[in-house]
């Protein structure tokens, strides 16, 4: 069987940083298997800027912030399979892929680094009544149709879901002549960034609707309208608020889920809330030297930190190729009293590196909140918050020597004065 | 032009199909006229997809003789035409004391029916079959012989194989009329004028509109809408027998069963509605759907639902199938009011209407019948040797186009070319479920309508998810060649 | 007066902006970056535009493009006019410019991605 010292699974935005960090920490054996026919990811139907900002300190459309991170992995001569889509992966670190070129091939590596990205949500998950017609797709697909292959998804556009792509591609369809009646939010806040609100949407007059959902889909061949309703405290529709919209086309912009099929089969624990694998401060799963980073791990809203988390995974990777330094004891991270998760979710106090950083998201909209930080039940970390929302992802960075040791708990939360 | 047969079969569903395959055994010429862009479109393609053991129908209806001799025929039938076929076992609940005598009826009435191996379980014996099941459970009758079955692979199975005998499809083509003519017939469509000896009314919800078409024997046929929600084969083993609650008289009730595919299924409802393409699925009766469902079993995995949709039965007043020659109409045989268990019964109903058929037309079995037919293959079933030989012989079962069922693009392209091929997105789902998985699918959706584009030579703008009409494009953007 | 919703960080701010004298005056900000961002917004507010054209002869069948800074937002819809009517040829790399001036902004149109020659 063929061997390398590293794979990486996936050549996205965390794949292709996870690589180039593994690689520059002296991996020399490196192979990335992308399914898709290009590198990049997501990020080649992302025409829009505002990737970059914190990586490379300019504002850069999706294409070219891939472009950037292809050139350094084509420079460094990193090599990588297109059209490979990996079947299975095994504890033992076997990973089975397919492709045109190769046919079945089984690999054997000792490590791997999972970045498969995440998927959206789709219909049938939010169980919308009504019938079942052409005209509805997730935000992502119709935004892959109109940027990348050129078609004209629809005329008079519903939008469900205010999320980042779905703002985005209120913008995308009004600049190519489509009608973007309203974009609807079942929550009673947008899971969207602020920028994209007002540029994507106010700018083009086109009206947010919070606390609103479909509660009926109508049309039988092509869609033809759909009923929205205002919903109460419990997201439950009010009767007597129904509006109907006649449109043609309903995107659907609900969620974003890690891609996990392939992390399932190595048996290791999945966090409830991410519905990605559990990490510690090196984002290694509980399979020893099985790291994961990117959306696979949980959704971020920024490629940048994307990049970041992945180089992370990179060089720890290639710390455990090297030296296969075994992991030793880890303590939980506690998330609760607003905190929905943390990633990492265990730190291993002795071996980790001087600063950690982790990454959280909150459980509601907060005003004037402080994220504490408890180490042995004690306060170590009290930081003053005008504004959490769970649509943007917040960090502590931990330092080494701030925590007491030996380190017995460890508790990330928010606290009202 | 006029094309004249000697039988056609009006409805593309798996009563049509499974007459039409049967006929084919004959020296006959068999066209089957479908309004749907493919074959398993309408009733078909939205029911349980459960092989009943047959202890519902009342002892000597057409429903108890069809269901039990379908059920039986099945596994050749599987096995000839290299579907999914699984006897996986029912349970019908008794959720309180007060059912127990329903329950012994309905016990009684499949031995009379000649169901075998039915036992009657304690609460506790259930639950040691089926840990998943409700703690309110207090009886069940449990039926060895119950099964499941893909609905679509077994349409799609029965009309590759009858058009490989020779039967020719025409598919996106409606019945608009049909005049009794000299030697037999003459249906006028949206297309064509067709000549036949003789006509198989299988057209479902529409059979009373067909029916009305030729003969004056009263005949009222009643949609009866039933919601299901799917659930992600994660849940799929949730149960492993098909539960069913007590029957009321609006059908066999609400039941969660795993699916031929592995998936989890809880459905159906009943709701009689007007409009005979209405197949819209209403909030209430999802709530109602769930809130039922989770009476058979412990913590419903309501979270797993990936997809909910709603079909048709075909509801006649009379409550039977009805099955043979119109009293009133020489060589004008039909399938009609085929609900539950008409899925089931399918084999057999083609198989008796095939036979009065072939009698009645003095029709010689033929010694070239091809009664075999090959799946496409499933390359995510395989061992990784025999996937490895596949893909080495044809690479293009090494691209993988769907992620979440693994489907190649070998697969899609087979489900395209093969007789009676696929033309939508609907259609490719229904025969390699690519499309079909968790996703729902949001990745495969471009890369299916370019591979179909490609295959039939048409635009993308013209693929459609399922009829025309259903375009999933509304045009190309400036410039786009 | 005009209302604005400040971008600047998740807080949201609501903005009103007063004309008093010729001068602007900010409301409702908690930051300095708010008061800036508002006055920018009602002197001349600018967006940069990203949109994609056909290229015919290469790999793929449209080349993503954006303005090279941003352009005033009464532009938007005329650069993106412009841009319907460009078709260009393969090979294309990322930084060419496709339109120099794009709507009379004197702002380029530029390629955002690298396509090559099939």
């Amino acid at each position: 069987m063929r061997t390398h010292d590293l794979i990486v699974i996936g050549g996205g935005p965390a794949g292709l940083a996870a690589a180039l960090s593994a690689r520059r920490a002296g991996v020399q054996d490196v192979l990335i298997l992308e399914r898709d026919h290009v590198l990049g990811g997501i990020l080649n139907q992302c025409i829009h800027n505002g990737f970059g900002l914190h990586t490379f300190k300019e504002e850069l459309t999706g294409p070219e912030y891939a472009a950037r991170f292809i050139a350094q992995v084509q420079e460094e001569s990193i090599p990588y399979r297109l059209g490979a889509t990996v079947i299975s992966i095994s504890r033992e670190k076997c990973v089975t892929y397919v492709s045109r070129e190769e046919g079945l091939v089984q690999v054997q590596a000792k490590a791997l680094i999972l970045a498969m990205g995440c998927r959206e949500r789709p219909r049938g998950a939010l169980n919308i009544p009504g019938s079942r017609p052409a005209g509805i797709f997730s935000a992502g697909t119709a935004q892959r149709l109109m940027n990348v292959e050129g078609y004209e998804v629809g005329k008079e556009v519903v939008i469900l879901g205010s999320g980042d792509i779905g703002l985005i591609m209120a913008r995308r369809m009004t600049l190519e002549g489509a009608k973007v009646k309203v974009v609807a939010e079942l929550m009673p806040y947008s899971g969207g960034l602020k920028r994209n609100i007002v540029q994507c949407l106010d700018d083009f007059g086109i009206p947010l609707k919070l606390s609103h959902t479909v509660v009926e889909i109508h049309g039988k061949e092509r869609l033809t309208g759909v009923t929205l309703a205002q919903v109460d405290e419990n997201r439950r529709p009010i009767p007597g608020t129904e509006e109907y919209y006649a449109c043609d086309t309903l995107l659907l912009s609900v969620g974003l889920l890690p891609e996990n099929e392939l992390t399932r089969a190595l048996d290791v624990s999945m966090s409830r809330v991410t519905n990605g694998p559990e990490v510690d401060d090196r984002l290694q799963t509980d399979c020893e030297g099985v790291f994961a980073c990117g959306n696979v791990l949980h959704v971020h809203d920024l490629v940048d930190y994307v990049s970041e988390e992945a180089a992370l995974a990179g060089r720890n990777a290639a710390a455990y190729i090297l030296s296969r330094q075994p992991a030793g004891s880890v303590v939980k991270i506690t998330a609760d009293s607003g905190v929905r998760y943390t990633v990492p979710q265990k730190l291993d106090p002795e071996h980790m590196a001087d600063t950690v950083t982790v990454r959280f998201r909150v459980a509601d909209v907060y005003r004037d909140r402080f994220v504490c930080v408890y180490c042995n039940g004690e306060r170590i970390r009290r930081i003053k918050k005008r504004v959490l929302a769970p649509g943007e992802m917040e960090q502590v960075i931990l330092k080494k020597s701030e925590l007491p040791q030996p380190l017995q708990s460890l508790r990330i939360c928010t606290e009202v004065e | 032009m006029r094309k004249d047969y000697d039988v056609a079969v009006i409805g593309g569903g798996v009563i049509g199909c499974a007459v039409a395959r049967e006929l084919s055994r004959r020296k006959l010429r068999i066209c089957l006229i479908e309004k749907g862009e493919d074959v398993c479109s309408g009733t078909s393609k939205a029911n349980s997809g459960i092989v009943h053991a047959g202890f519902d129908a009342k002892p000597g209806t057409m429903k108890a003789k069809m269901n039990l001799l379908g059920s039986r025929m099945m596994p050749q039938l599987a096995q000839e035409l290299d579907i999914r076929f699984k006897r996986n076992g029912s349970l019908v609940l008794c959720l309180s004391e007060d059912g127990l005598p329903a329950l012994k009826e309905l016990y009684q009435r499949g031995v009379e029916n000649g169901v075998e191996g039915l036992a009657i379980l304690t609460g506790d014996e259930a639950r040691e079959k089926e840990p998943n099941l409700s703690d309110s459970v207090v009886a069940a009758l449990y039926a060895p012989t119950g099964g499941i079955v893909c609905p679509f692979e077994l349409t799609i199975a029965l009309a590759e194989n009858a058009c490989v005998n020779g039967v020719e499809f025409r598919r996106n083509e409606t019945v608009t009329g049909i005049a009794r003519g000299e030697g037999g017939y003459v249906i006028t469509t949206n297309l064509a004028r067709i000549g036949a000896a003789c006509v198989v009314n299988a057209a479902g919800v529409h059979a009373d509109e067909i029916h009305r078409m030729v003969s004056a024997v009263p005949m009222h046929i009643t949609p009866r809408k039933g919601d299901y929600c799917l659930m992600d084969k994660e849940v799929g083993g949730y149960v492993s027998c098909t539960v069913f609650q007590l029957p009321s008289a609006l059908g066999k009730g609400v039941l969660v069963t795993p699916t031929a595919h592995g998936n989890l299924l809880i459905g159906p409802t009943a709701t009689d509605v007007e409009d005979r393409e209405q197949t819209s699925t209403t909030a209430a009766e999802l709530s109602y759907l769930t809130k039922t469902a989770a009476q058979s079993v412990r913590d419903l995995p309501t979270r797993s639902v990936i997809t909910s949709f709603s079909g048709l039965r075909a509801h006649e007043d009379g409550g039977d199938f009805i099955i043979g020659e119109a009293a009133d109409a020489e060589n004008f045989f039909e399938a009609a009011g085929i609900e539950s268990p008409g899925l089931t019964s399918a084999p057999a109903i083609g198989s008796y209407l095939a036979g009065l058929i072939a009698e009645k037309l003095n029709a010689e079995e033929r010694s070239d019948f091809i009664p075999t037919r090959k799946a496409i293959a499933r390359l995510a079933e395989l061992p990784v040797q025999e996937r490895k030989a596949l893909i080495a012989e044809n690479p293009l079962y090494g691209s993988i186009v769907c992620r979440c069922e693994q489907i190649s693009e070998g697969e899609i392209v087979e489900a395209i070319r093969r007789p009676v091929g696929a033309v939508s997105l609907d259609g490719i789902k229904r025969r390699v479920r690519a499309g079909m998985g968790r996703c729902q699918a949001g990745f495969c959706t471009p890369r299916l309508m370019e591979i179909l584009a490609r295959e039939l030579h048409r635009p993308m703008e013209e693929i459609c998810k399922n009829v025309s009409g259903s375009e999933l494009l509304t045009g190309k953007l400036e410039g786009r060649k | 007066m005009r209302e604005l919703t400040c971008i600047g960080c998740p807080l949201g701010c609501s903005l009103r902006v007063f004309e008093e004298n010729g001068q602007l005056r900010v409301e409702g900000n908690t930051c300095p970056r708010g008061e800036a961002y508002a006055k920018n917004e009602v002197l001349c507010p600018k967006r940069t535009v990203t949109s994609t054209v056909a290229i015919h002869g290469g790999t793929v069948n449209r080349l993503s493009v954006r303005t090279q800074t941003d352009i005033p937002k009464d532009k938007i819809f005329a650069c993106m006019e412009q841009i319907k009517a460009v078709s260009v040829e393969a090979p294309a790399a990322i930084g060419d410019v496709i339109l120099p001036d794009v709507a009379g902004t004197g702002v380029a149109l530029i390629a955002t991605k690298d396509v090559k020659k099939k």
